[in-house]
């Protein structure tokens, strides 16, 4: 038998209806590869293979009684940042160290229905409040890629959906949940050179899932093609009445979009994203999925979203807003950390002071400060009023193009430590991505090559509201055409010895 | 900015930050603060403030008890309890 960890999830779930193996022996082989890989690579939180085995063992059971789901017997990894019943839920964040749900998220629920089988919590930034996973109360992430010059470098999986990426690329399962809010799941699927798809808001519930920036939160799904982010993403979506802003829409099968030929699509490109700057290797390979595109008989046009450069100050006036109120209730009371102080008072200021890292703590501080008294139309209305004309933006360029076409980041990933001094520096890495979460739409990154250092390099799409299957189709594309089949270093070395 | 307005928003957060924490974030959150200053270059009359992206209407449910009788599950968590209820300190003289 091959390795079982080697398999995609579509594959996976191939060879688990043909009976070639059992649910429960693809589970153990990943189990081990996480117990043999995962203490270098940290990308678990809390790791539950007693929860695996039993679902899988349960899973096998409903194999033979004729009873299988869309993503039956598959293992996979759940960012830890839903809420999983009884199995410790910690959003990175000490605050939340201890916490055990007495509830599922709608997304894990649905998961499990369709039979999947939980390996773990995965590790990203604290509340999801990063771009490097280093912010994590749990230790960074190490991507599994290493640059090919010798330096030997610790590179970051990129954040804050980072244990998410780098599992899924380090085989440590077969697909991954994930969150974006300003670019968590397409950010870090480009530095590890796997897919990843933030579907439009709306799409997936939110209901149980802890909340940074409710307004442009939204769960997705990471693969190591577009097929496997597909598939989970199909899993996870679907009306809840539980969360007020989750479309009563009927749900596409978004890998069926794959087959389509993007023959006919006209492919919007933003002349906004070409940013000062931006290194040689992602203007080429830009040019590359243009090319690509092209010989597949899409029409390429030139669209314009003016607001562009306002993504970012909108956005770091938007979601401290909304984390500094959704982190109102870490209060050391109901649940999570209690620190005691003299009176009810200190206790909240002691138990936050101790909960919280300070990443988050600047976050909550700038919220404070916008939405204080004598602020709050300054701030907060003026940057909620840019976002309509960013919204606008797209909506005016989807008049001339059916997709837009992008990079995923402005580089490769980062050494661990690099741009921390700089929270502005930090923050131009969702440069493209953010106003796509502002303007509530569905985006994907697709690896599209490697650079001269040997390390993935990720094609944006972003579709119209509720079209995830024309960026999928569009993103299939260039998958084809880009061929991707590196593997992280890590990964070869084990291979060589 | 000064280290009084850093202070009362600390207080406002309920964030205890010792005077050295204070004088780091009030560094960071004025770059952060010049950094969104841009904004006021964008002519935003009469344009409405985008609240949420979502084109649907907010769903009115039955105006029934649907949930309840949770009590052990709502205090499973509580760092205190005792009889049923969550414990803080005295909050009253």
């Amino acid at each position: 038998m091959s390795d079982l960890t080697n398999l995609s999830l579509a594959e996976a779930a191939k060879g688990l209806e043909k009976k070639e193996f059992s649910s429960l022996e693809i589970t153990k082989a990943h189990i081990e590869q996480i117990e043999k890989l995962d203490d270098g690579l940290n990308c678990y939180i809390t790791r539950t293979p007693e929860i695996a085995l039993k679902q899988a063992a349960e899973s096998d059971k409903r194999r033979a009684s004729g009873k299988a789901g869309y993503l039956e017997g598959c293992p996979i990894g759940i960012k830890d940042l839903f809420c999983t019943d009884g199995v410790q839920t910690t959003a990175a964040s000490k605050i939340l160290e201890g916490f055990k749900p007495q509830y599922e998220s709608t997304v894990t629920a649905k998961l499990f229905a369709d039979g999947a089988v939980m390996l773990g919590k995965l590790n990203l930034d604290e509340f999801a409040m990063g771009s490097s996973n280093t912010t994590s109360a749990y230790g960074n992430v190490i991507s599994p890629w290493k640059r090919n010059d010798g330096s030997n470098a610790d590179l970051t999986p990129g954040g804050s959906s980072g244990g998410s990426a780098a599992a899924v690329s380090a085989r440590l399962c077969l697909a991954a949940t994930g969150t974006d809010t300003g670019g968590s799941i397409r950010q870090p699927a480009a530095f590890c050179g796997i897919a990843g798809i933030k579907p439009t808001y709306g799409r997936v519930s939110r209901w149980g899932v802890v909340a940074f920036a409710s307004s442009l939160d939204q769960a997705g799904s990471f693969g190591r093609n577009l097929e496997d982010a597909a598939m989970l993403l199909k899993s996870m979506s679907g009306f809840d009445p539980k969360d007020s802003t989750c479309a009563d829409k009927p749900v596409p099968d978004f890998a069926a979009a794959l087959k389509q030929s993007p023959k006919g699509l006209k492919v919007g490109i933003p002349k906004e994203y070409r940013v000062e700057g931006m290194p040689k290797e992602i203007e080429d390979i830009w040019q590359k999925g243009i090319d690509w595109l092209k010989a597949e008989g899409a029409e390429i046009v030139d669209v314009s979203l003016p607001h562009t450069k306002y993504g970012l100050p909108v956005y770091y006036i938007i979601a401290p807003a909304e984390c500094s109120s959704n982190l109102a209730r870490y209060d050391g009371v109901r649940y999570g950390l209690r620190v005691d102080g003299k009176d009810l008072n200190e206790t909240y200021e002691k138990t936050r002071a101790a909960g919280f890292g300070d990443e988050v703590k600047r976050r909550i501080m700038v919220g404070s400060y916008v939405l204080s008294a004598g602020y709050y139309d300054a701030y907060y209305i003026k940057a909620q009023k840019v976002r309509r004309l960013i919204l606008n933006d797209f909506l005016e360029a989807y008049k001339q193009c059916d997709v837009i076409l992008a990079p995923s980041t402005p580089s490769a990933a980062f050494a661990i430590g690099e741009n921390e001094d700089d929270p502005i520096k930090m923050y131009l890495n969702d440069v493209f991505t953010v106003t796509v979460n502002l303007a509530g739409l569905p985006g994907l990154s697709v690896p599209a090559g490697i650079n001269e250092q040997g390390l993935p390099l990720g094609l944006q799409l972003i579709g119209r509201p509720w079209d995830e299957e024309t960026i999928i189709r569009a993103g299939g594309a260039i998958e084809r055409a880009a061929n991707f089949t590196a593997i992280p270093s890590l990964l070869k070395a084990k291979k060589a010895a | 900015m000064d280290l009084q307005t850093i202070k009362k928003v600390a207080t406002l957060a309920r964030l205890q930050m010792e005077d050295a924490e204070l004088e780091a974030v009030r560094v960071k959150l004025g770059n952060i603060m010049k950094f969104v200053e841009q904004l006021s270059e964008v002519n935003t009359d009469n344009v409405e403030p985008l609240a949420n992206v979502v084109d649907i209407k907010l769903r009115l449910r039955e105006d029934v008890v649907n949930d309840g009788n949770q009590q052990q599950k709502v205090l499973a968590n509580a760092p205190e309890q005792m009889e049923g209820f969550f414990v803080v300190s005295k909050v009253v003289e």
